[in-house]
């Protein structure tokens, strides 16, 4: 164990304040898709997940929930990381994991990869962290739909061609489809399947 | 093996914050997360047992405990009062298993765990709201097995409640729903908004609150978020219409609240006050003053602080 | 009157005294031990602990003494608390085959390896009072004499001994043998695979599926039982710790189990043979064995391709309908102040009413004025 602890980062200092912090700022991102919600809590990720990311995952991830990780991250110290803390197993198959991260820049795996639930279980959707470069600066694009008060803008930058057409077709499948979280340091975005996205030049 | 015999001496170090083990928040959390994803859908979830009675509210109880924290302000409201009997009792639950900070004022709560009303002051954003709710399933009457109503859900296939409602308005005039009134969530799904007479319907619309549903026996979860089309079912020739009454609160004069009646002896006597009853004491704090609160302060029914 | 809904506090606690109270009852008569509860209640100890999943005959005593015996409010308490205790992991699959024998009855058969062990029952007693009971027994009254020869070591369970021959159903692990869904943790969706079906049945109301078992007896569902076999006594637990690798015995918990034997016809693919329902219960409990294991077989219904017409043979039916605990908190909840929704209903109906009347009146009017031009 003491091996572990060595080679492994901590994870929560203060599971159930700190895990009840975290769980109100993605509940507030994912009812108020578009806002920029901050998770400040003094956790080091692991090499290859933004803060954001690790702190959802060590939030919500447990044995119950599968997770995908790219190779070289699944492979490394987020992969043992995330073993250790939130005894989640790691998959290979895109379409089995409740929650996945991805790199917004790289090409694969498309979001149709994910599983989209189905029409009965809607809810059974993979729920997908997008790492991006930064969360503004990027191509702005106008949210609407429940949660946004009329219309809202985002700008996240670094994610690959087609990205924004892979997010449209999803919502098509709504009340099916992936959930999305974008992440970049401390700080998220909800994008949820129920928003609609429409890009403005 | 006999340890848990000295239970009952002190139980409260056995008990995690907010009574439910951290496996269970999460399970619950990931819930919540679908159900706000997808609005008016019910997301299946692993309910507890509760040391409260299925029925009682453990539903409500068992989404509050996975959000609740140090920073937040209850209020539990049973009929729109914060003391009836079961409001206290989840009042106390929270304030012994998450030594948490209440409160009766609705414009300072941060969580409003309510049982069969919203309250009359509006909601703002940043609040959320949880309703305990005894039947998620909103076509349960129409067909009983769940296998069935599943599938309308799947398809959004509402034509038998559309019937139900139009056989209503042929035999009575009217669609005789008063409480519980279904209503369209985002324009996809039909939602139980749990037994709040329909005179609180309108108040779910595009709310700037997130609006969050727990039902315990029933084992479901759901969720309105803020800003979001939750229309009541209706037909054009026979437009939604709410409660109204002939005379205002007897003891703050409010005109516009949603009254409760009370039998006040056995020759018929009435007298209407307002459910909310936080809501009617700020009133009757700023001035205002119904026909009746005289006699009730005589009686010490009330405590008339423009008296006192 | 108004004030009535106020002051909710100071009335709950001293409904909370009041409770006390009433469950010491005259002071002048001792206090109950738990132990002696456990000792001479234990019928009741195992339908608490079967309706509360939990097997801790101490604490069904102490449920049934702070519930002043109310069966369904003792099963809760212990479901309280067993919601909040820590799981280590899953025993393994215990051996009924090797349970330690205190009763053995088999209906199919007039004997059979291992015999007919009649055991500790009251299928043979009158039901006459026994007014000594009244007063206190002298010690070492209630000694059975031993039995002049041992048990037989082997007691076959009788499927076993039909299922050598072919004609019993045979019953596998599914593919891979999952671990059996947890109804306590997760939620169930239908049609109910047979591993929930029988793990809410083990839970549910003893009543309930009596009533159910007895519905498909005597003629709503299409059953022919007969009692294979019911047995009770002791079965170890074991447990494998991962880190050990190998099982360890945790100890024996009294279990009683039910095998129906019924009829079925066959199908394209199977050839006539026999089909099973199964029960199993803490305790010495055979009324809930054997209704279970009816309540089970016309649950497999589905499975056999059979019309599912009754009550008994749908699993949505049964699975919500038979938790006594969730049943009782609903049914009770009316209790619960619902004046708001009233108020609504009242709303409502006077003003249906009055309008009607309105409605009546104009045309009591228009018939009264068009009357007298008639005349003219």
């Amino acid at each position: 164990m003491a091996t572990n602890e060595t080679l492994i980062g901590a994870g929560f200092s203060d599971p159930v304040f700190q895990s009840q912090t975290a769980f109100r700022a993605l509940l507030a991102a994912l009812s108020e898709p578009g806002q920029v919600c901050e998770l400040a809590i003094a956790v080091e990720p692991p090499a290859g997940l933004a803060r954001a990311t690790a702190l959802a995952l060590l939030t919500l991830a447990d044995y119950e929930t599968p997770i995908w990780l790219p190779a070289s991250l699944r492979d490394g110290p987020a992969g043992a990381w995330l073993r250790f803390h939130c005894g989640a197993t790691l998959v290979e198959d895109p379409a089995r994991a409740a929650f996945a991260v991805i790199d917004g820049a790289s090409p694969e795996p498309k979001l149709a990869a994910f599983n989209p639930g189905d029409d009965q279980f809607p809810d059974r959707s993979t729920t997908v962290i997008v790492q991006c470069a930064a969360l503004a600066g990027g191509e702005t694009m106008t949210l609407e739909g429940p949660g946004i008060a009329g219309s809202c803008a985002i700008a996240p930058s670094g994610l690959r061609p087609g990205f924004w057409d892979e997010v449209a077709a999803n919502g098509a499948l709504y009340p099916c489809g992936v959930d999305l979280i974008l992440s970049h340091g401390a700080h998220l975005i909800g994008l949820p399947r129920s928003t609609q996205i429409q890009e403005t030049r | 093996m006999n340890t848990h015999l000295n239970v009952g001496e002190d139980t409260k170090p056995a008990y995690n914050y907010a009574y439910l083990d951290e496996q269970t928040k999460r399970m619950i959390r990931r819930a919540l997360l679908k159900a706000v994803a997808i609005p008016g859908y019910q997301v299946p979830f692993g309910s507890r047992e509760m040391p409260l009675a299925r029925g009682w509210g453990t539903g409500g109880i068992q989404v509050t405990a996975a959000i609740i924290g140090p920073e937040d302000r209850l209020k539990v409201i049973d009929q729109g009062a914060d003391d009836t009997t079961n409001a206290v009792s989840i009042r106390r639950f929270f304030e012994r298993t998450a030594d948490a900070r209440t409160t009766e004022a609705t414009d300072e709560a941060t969580i409003i765990q309510t049982r069969h009303r919203i309250p009359e002051a509006p909601l703002k954003a940043g609040q959320i709201m949880v309703y305990q709710v005894p039947q998620p399933e909103p076509l349960r009457k129409l067909e009983p097995h769940e296998a069935e109503t599943r599938k309308m859900h799947a398809w959004g296939e509402y034509g038998l409640m559309q019937v139900k409602l139009y056989e209503n308005i042929a035999r009575f005039g009217e669609v005789t729903t008063t409480y519980d009134y279904p209503v369209m969530v985002n324009g996809r799904y039909v939602m139980a908004p749990s037994p709040i007479p329909k005179f609180d319907n309108p108040k779910m619309q595009m709310s700037p609150a997130l609006q969050l549903f727990g039902a315990g026996r029933e084992k479901r979860i759901y969720a309105v978020p803020p800003h979001t089309s939750v229309r009541s079912l209706d037909f054009e020739d026979h437009p939604f219409r709410i409660q109204s009454w002939e005379q205002p609160c007897g003891l703050c004069g409010a005109a516009d609240s949603y009254l409760d009646e009370v039998v006040i002896d056995d020759q018929g006597g009435r007298m209407f006050v307002c459910s909310d009853s936080h809501h009617c004491e700020t009133r009757r704090a700023e001035g205002h003053r119904g026909a009746m609160l005289a006699d009730a302060s005589a009686l010490h029914l009330v405590e008339d602080e423009a008296k006192s | 009157m108004y004030v009535a809904v106020k002051g909710g506090e100071a009335a709950i606690l001293a409904t909370h005294d009041l409770v006390a109270e009433a469950r010491r009852g005259d002071e002048s008569v001792p206090e109950l031990a738990v132990a002696q509860i456990r000792e001479q209640m234990g019928l009741a100890c195992g339908r608490v602990m079967n309706e509360g999943s939990l097997y801790d005959p101490d604490l069904a005593a102490l449920a049934l003494k702070q519930s002043q015996g109310d069966a369904i409010e003792a099963a809760f308490l212990m479901r309280a608390y067993r919601t909040t205790l820590p799981r280590f992991g899953s025993s393994e699959p215990l051996d009924t085959a090797k349970m330690a024998i205190r009763r053995r009855v088999s209906a199919t058969y007039k004997d059979l390896p291992g015999g007919q062990v009649l055991g500790p029952t009251y299928d043979y007693t009158h039901r006459l009072f026994d007014f000594s009971l009244m007063g206190e027994a002298t010690p070492g009254e209630a000694q059975a004499r031993p039995a002049t020869h041992p048990l037989d070591a082997s007691m076959p369970r009788v499927p076993d001994i039909l299922g050598a021959e072919g004609l019993m159903e045979e019953e596998a692990p599914p593919e891979g043998d999952p671990r059996p869904f947890d109804l306590t943790r997760e939620p169930v969706s239908f049609p109910a695979e047979r591993d929930v079906r029988l793990q809410a049945m083990a839970r549910g109301d003893e009543g309930f599926l009596l009533g159910l078992g007895y519905s498909v007896q005597r003629g709503f569902g299409n059953s022919h039982p007969f009692v294979g076999e019911v047995r009770v006594g002791e079965v170890s637990v074991e447990f494998t710790p991962e880190e050990l690798g190998f099982a360890v015995d945790l100890g024996e918990i009294t279990l009683t189990e039910c095998q129906m034997v019924n009829q079925f016809a066959g199908s394209k693919d199977v050839p006539p043979q026999f089909t099973r329902g199964y029960g199993l219960s803490f305790g010495h409990s055979e009324r809930k064995a054997m209704s279970m294991s009816l309540v089970d077989r016309a649950l497999k219904a589905r499975e056999f391709g059979e019309a599912a017409t009754y009550p008994a043979q749908q699993d949505e039916f049964v699975l919500y309908h038979s938790d006594n605990v969730e049943a009782a908190g609903f049914v009770e909840h009316l209790k619960l102040p619902h004046y708001v929704d009233f108020q609504g209903e009242l709303e409502l109906i006077r003003r249906i009413r009055r309008e009607r009347q309105e409605r009546q009146d104009k045309l009591a009017d228009q018939a009264g004025e068009a009357l007298p031009e008639a005349a003219e």
